[in-house]
């Protein structure tokens, strides 16, 4: 292998450390919202609890995990100053999940707010299932995303 | 974008994915024990304990895991690539802070184990010293200083 691997500009370091780490906190907040709702779907006698556990977690970590991952990658990739040319698949892998992400993400606040409301008068846990399928889907994009991002192919 | 053809993906690509998989893994599943501490402050308990129970084991489990995941691919990562070496720095004193984290990690998860309520703020203390742990072999693999 390359030592060419390892070697990368100083200054990139800082944007794409917050980039990974919004990454990473993205990951674990979908990762709770769709926990929740799976044990929620198994455990009905506390399916309103985990219901507004997993929306609470999308409302407040989804949102900021997921600015700072998409503001970092701008960052890198600014920072990197790759030729106008420069248009690899895993580049466009990475914008194609980050940009129908955060439609997907819109969607899902806006279900969380419904969802969190209508759950005070008891009902509510259809809003929280599709949350945690949304975000299950948005898991499986991620996963992709990752192995485009580190793998790079062509 | 260009087609994808498998052989444009070499044996580090892949040991590099499943280190970073390995690592979201981690970091994933601590966030999901954050906030499972914050939706079981005392004052304001969102969750029954089953469920409690069930999402904390599955959230050890994985942190487990994936501590497993990135060091194995890790250290194949240092073996592999030619400008790395397992003495190096930043890679020892990463695996240093591994080893202080799994153990902190693992002390996290006995004493919310053993006694949710009575152990917790004992619990809270491990899972940070575990989450700080994590954040600076981040920082460390990032900037890799003396590399």
């Amino acid at each position: 292998m390359s030592v060419l691997a390892a070697i990368r500009a100083d200054d990139v370091n800082l944007p794409l450390f917050l980039h990974v780490l919004g990454a990473m906190l993205l990951v674990g907040t979908l990762f709770v919202v769709a926990a929740a709702t799976v044990i929620g779907w198994r455990r009905s006698s506390d399916a309103v609890g985990l219901t507004r556990f997993s929306l609470r977690t999308l409302l407040i970590g989804v949102l900021p995990s997921y600015i700072l991952m998409r503001v970092g990658a701008q960052w890198t990739e600014a920072k990197q100053d790759y030729p106008d040319d420069f248009d690899p698949a895993w580049l466009g892998i990475g914008y194609v999940t980050a940009d129908i992400g955060a439609l997907l993400i819109l969607v899902s606040i806006i279900l969380s707010a419904l969802g969190l409301r209508r759950l005070r008068s008891g009902s509510g846990l259809r809003f929280g299932r599709a949350v945690g399928g949304i975000s299950t889907l948005l898991l499986v994009a991620y996963l992709v995303a990752v192995w485009a991002m580190t793998a790079k192919p062509s | 974008m260009t087609g994808y053809d498998r052989r444009d993906v070499s044996l580090y690509d892949w040991l590099l994915f499943l280190h970073v998989l390995s690592t979201f893994l981690v970091v994933g599943a601590l966030t999901a024990l954050w906030a499972l501490v914050l939706g079981t402050r005392p004052a304001s308990p969102m969750l029954a304990a089953e469920s409690v129970m069930r999402f904390g084991r599955l959230g050890g489990i994985l942190v487990g895991v994936g501590m497993g995941g990135a060091i194995v691919f890790g250290v194949w990562l240092a073996i592999d690539v030619d400008g790395y070496r397992l003495w190096d720095a930043w890679i020892l004193a990463s695996l240093v802070i591994w080893a202080l984290a799994a153990w902190a990690g693992g002390e996290a998860g006995k004493a919310f184990a053993r006694d949710p309520i009575g152990r917790r703020q004992a619990g809270i203390r491990y899972q940070a010293l575990n989450s700080v742990g994590i954040l600076v072999i981040l920082v460390l693999m990032i900037w890799k200083p003396g590399a």
